[in-house]
């Protein structure tokens, strides 16, 4: 979080500007994060994410971006300066030289410094992502065309049994991104927040301050699994099981898509995690598992996807 | 002198023009000219172009707003697939090819090409290939729609799976004996003191380049021929349920894959090193330094191909490896971005079309080139891939890139081929409103992308609709500033009254600027007497 200067907020424009404002360092991004961390109007940068991982890819963006806009700058600059100063028209005369060894050895190693620093913040980065020991709870993820499935595994050291669902496009969006289907997808909304593609029916709802493994795969196609605010995304590749991880510091409904191409539905299959305190989980875990026949998610108010469920299941032992 | 040789030697004395006696279809359909095929690629690379462009206007119309207005979510993703598989195969890989036809034998002063019958083959084959692509369109099940790389299981569900692989072993072939016949061509056919290590940036780029062809045109043949069997033979090479393995296919397609995208940058970076010094009248900065960097480049893109994976699943000592391999590219890249602007500097600038293009190549493709190195940093990439943001990187480096640096060397060498100069008022009227509108197309698509809007998607939040919308206003306008380049190049070689000179422009050195404009049909039937003084890099100490 020390990269708060380079304009975790200050870049983002719209209603938010006021929160830009106001807002200086840690306090005010954890207060504005839920809501940040969803794609805006006008967003001009990452999200900071909302987990114990995520402001790697963001610091890491910020930092790789100044370097690039400074070396930008130089090298731009130095074009222009030439452009205006070497002209003909300015009767300038072209010199012979073609050749200079201090300034090439200079220019090719300056880079090679630069690349140490940032490969170096990289790599630290990338073990920390890779690192997926000591998860306190796992969930399956696999991708079908065009929905997701989401088991869950274990908790707390406890396996979990039967609480496993489909998760796919909500009814309005689905309505209305028909083609010439006359409805507004401004009108796509969830109290203030317009979801118009970015809804499910069922959520996949999981605890806060909890490192959750995921387990990724697929069922027919290649897909991907990407949620901005978690900070990454992982391909859901049949046959393969990828393994990733999150740990959310803050409540929220965390919204994101598939991002690898799966067919005409591609689209149309977004992911919805909702983060929930761990009183909450606990509790909503429970009520999941008192009926004999899965249920689904809370949020449910259209049948349960059981008979895809049922036919898809016995299929996905196999993939193993 | 050369411009005498070149006239000198022929049966009919005053009627150098031999190809007059024959009728047009012995001359465009059965020639074996090096300047008739050249001009052939790059007439049906302009085509493509425009059928690739128009495919482009689809998708952004398309994407104007939120909602689908327009077509299916299944053609859409037909029109990315085609609009990517037109403009690399069909657009920009033949332009380079009919530049390195007509350009490479008059700058190394040769009279030809050194196979000129194969050179026929290897231009007639891309109609037959793209006639079978794109008639994919119009069939039962329509064109392909898993995108340009043809990722399995995805692109195995599509009923045009055959037609798409024999169009590309098509164009593979193609590409593979337009490879054989540059290198020989250079290796074998260089009039007497033209050095290897004399011949101009293009040249070299072009000989690097035609290796890069050769190594991994025959690897994708490989692995769309294993898509074929996979479909159609029941072999099981991506196929999980039957042993195979879905990521192989990515691994191989990328070994191709990414020397692909420097055999489409590589020749622009030779166009931009003849440019550049010709309109600043003074010689390339570190010549041998420039040569060295195309050639490391080169070698570095065979190592890096799984920067194009990293949300596979790789292991994690494969992440590093092939993150620390990409970013070293940012080097070899940077010297030569600081030696296009070392030669600008002392020199005596002026600016025309060409290089106007070329300066915005430089900056337009560094730009291109720091979105890239973003791109390679792993746990960034975690976030960039497969969102917009990758989009505007590629097409950073392949529009204002490769697309720009071809347009440079139409509008740098067309007074050559045609003996006219081209208007230089709609000239400069085509560049400023492609560089204007570009920038409108393709900026703020590092925004989207940033925001987390995922590529190849027909419609998306309401989130992202601004900067869509600007996006596809910037888009049809550089769509239809492209109509001016075609104007231009109607008036150029039909309507033009200007004569243009030998030299052409002032600060132009190298053989073929040594040649009477137009270019007579034969040149060079009797080598040239090279003189270092007229070369551009005819005194090489560095």
């Amino acid at each position: 979080m020390t990269a708060g200067g380079i304009g975790k907020h200050g870049i983002r424009v719209g209603k938010h500007f006021k929160h830009a404002i106001g807002a200086l360092g840690l306090a005010s991004s954890l207060i504005g994060s839920a809501v940040l961390a969803n794609p805006q109007p006008g967003q001009l940068n990452l999200t900071p994410g909302v987990t114990t991982y995520s402001e790697v890819p963001y610091e890491l963006n910020n930092y790789s971006l100044i370097v690039c806009v400074v070396i930008g700058i130089l090298v731009f600059g130095a074009m222009f300066i030439a452009m205006f100063r070497f002209r003909k028209s300015r009767g300038a005369v072209p010199e012979k030289w073609s050749h200079n060894t201090t300034l090439e050895i200079v220019w090719t190693a300056i880079p090679v410094v630069i690349l140490v620093c940032l490969a170096w913040l990289a790599t630290d980065g990338l073990k920390k992502f890779s690192d997926t020991t000591g998860s306190q709870m796992t969930v399956k993820v696999t991708g079908y065309q065009w929905k997701w499935r989401y088991d869950y595994v274990d908790y707390l050291g406890k396996p979990i049994s039967h609480v496993d669902f489909m998760s796919r496009l909500d009814d309005r969006s689905n309505a209305t991104r028909q083609l010439d289907s006359g409805l507004d997808p401004y009108a796509v909304k969830v109290g203030d927040e317009n979801t118009y593609l970015l809804d499910v029916d069922h959520p996949l709802v999981v605890p806060i301050n909890t490192k959750i493994r995921f387990v990724i795969t697929a069922d027919d196609v290649i897909h991907s699994w990407f949620v901005p605010a978690l900070g990454w995304k992982m391909d859901a590749i049949p046959g393969v099981v990828n393994a990733a991880w999150t740990n959310i510091k803050v409540p929220g409904v965390y919204r994101g898509q598939c991002a690898e191409l799966c067919g005409q539905d591609h689209g149309f299959m977004p992911i919805v995690v909702k983060a929930v305190s761990q009183q909450d989980f606990a509790k909503w875990l429970a009520d999941q598992q008192k009926p004999a026949t899965p249920a689904p998610a809370p949020a449910s108010t259209a049948a349960v996807p059981a008979q895809a469920t049922a036919q898809l299941a016995p299929k996905q032992n196999s993939q193993g | 002198m050369a411009h005498a040789a070149t006239h000198d030697q022929h049966h009919h004395d005053g009627h150098d023009e031999h190809h007059e006696h024959l009728n047009f279809f012995q001359r465009w359909v059965m020639s074996t000219n090096h300047k008739d095929i050249g001009t052939l690629y790059l007439v049906f690379s302009l085509l493509m172009f425009f059928i690739g462009g128009s495919f482009a206007m689809v998708i952004r119309a398309e994407l104007f707003k939120p909602g689908l207005q327009l077509v299916q979510p299944y053609f859409f993703n037909e029109m990315t697939t085609m609009h990517a598989l037109v403009m690399i195969f069909g657009a920009v890989m033949p332009a380079f090819v009919g530049l390195g036809n007509w350009m490479i034998p008059l700058m190394v002063g040769a009279p030809d090409m050194a196979l000129p019958r194969m050179n026929n083959l290897s231009f007639w084959i891309l109609p037959f290939a793209f006639a079978l692509l794109l008639s994919t369109l119009f069939l039962p099940g329509g064109g392909p729609a898993g995108g340009w790389t043809m990722y399995p299981p995805l692109s195995l569900q599509s009923a045009s799976t055959a037609y798409v692989v024999f169009a590309i072993h098509l164009m593979g072939i193609s590409s593979i004996m337009g490879a054989i016949n540059i290198i020989a061509t250079i290796l074998n056919m260089r009039a007497p003191g033209m050095d290897l290590l004399k011949m101009p940036v293009f040249v070299w780029s072009w000989l690097i380049t035609a290796f890069l062809l050769i190594a991994v045109m025959p690897v994708l043949a490989g692995a769309v021929t294993m898509l074929l069997t996979d479909k159609y033979f029941n072999t099981h090479f991506f196929d999980a349920a039957g042993g195979g393995d879905p990521v192989l296919f990515q691994h191989v397609f990328w070994f191709f894959g990414h020397p692909e995208v420097y055999i489409m940058i590589l020749p622009a970076f030779g166009i931009i090193s003849e440019i550049i010094p010709t309109f600043a009248r003074k010689p390339i900065f570190g010549y041998k330094a420039m040569v060295f960097a195309i050639a490391s480049i080169a070698f570095l893109s065979f190592i890096v191909w799984a920067h194009h994976m990293f949300a596979v699943g790789l292991p994690l000592g494969a992440e590093i490896f092939f993150m620390y391999a990409t970013m070293l590219i940012a080097v070899p890249t940077g010297v030569k971005v600081f030696n296009w602007v070392a030669t600008m500097w002392g020199g005596s600038m002026t600016f025309e079309t060409p290089m106007l293009f070329a300066v915005a190549f430089v900056i337009l493709f560094t730009i291109g080139g720091f979105s890239g190195l973003m791109l390679a940093l792993v746990p960034a990439d975690f976030q960039y891939h497969d969102t917009y943001f990758v989009v505007a990187h590629f097409h950073y480096v392949l529009v204002t890139g490769a697309i720009f640096a071809i347009i440079a060397a139409t509008y740098y060498w067309i007074p050559k081929w045609t003996g006219h100069m081209y208007s230089e008022f709609w000239g400069k009227l085509h560049f400023w409103n492609s560089v204007v509108w570009v920038n409108v197309l393709f900026f703020p698509q590092h925004f989207l992308g940033l925001a987390g809007m995922p590529r190849r998607i027909p419609d998306y939040n309401v989130a992202f609709a601004n900067f869509n919308m600007i996006s596809s206003i910037g888009g049809f306008l550089f769509g239809a500033s492209q109509l001016i380049f075609l104007g231009v190049l109607i008036h150029c070689v039909w309507f033009s009254k200007k004569k243009a000179t030998d030299r052409v422009w002032e600060g132009a050195k190298g053989l073929e600027w040594t040649v009477p404009s137009p270019a007579p049909h034969h040149t060079f039937s009797i080598a040239p007497v090279v003189h270092d003084e007229e070369l551009a890099h005819g005194h090489v100490e560095d």
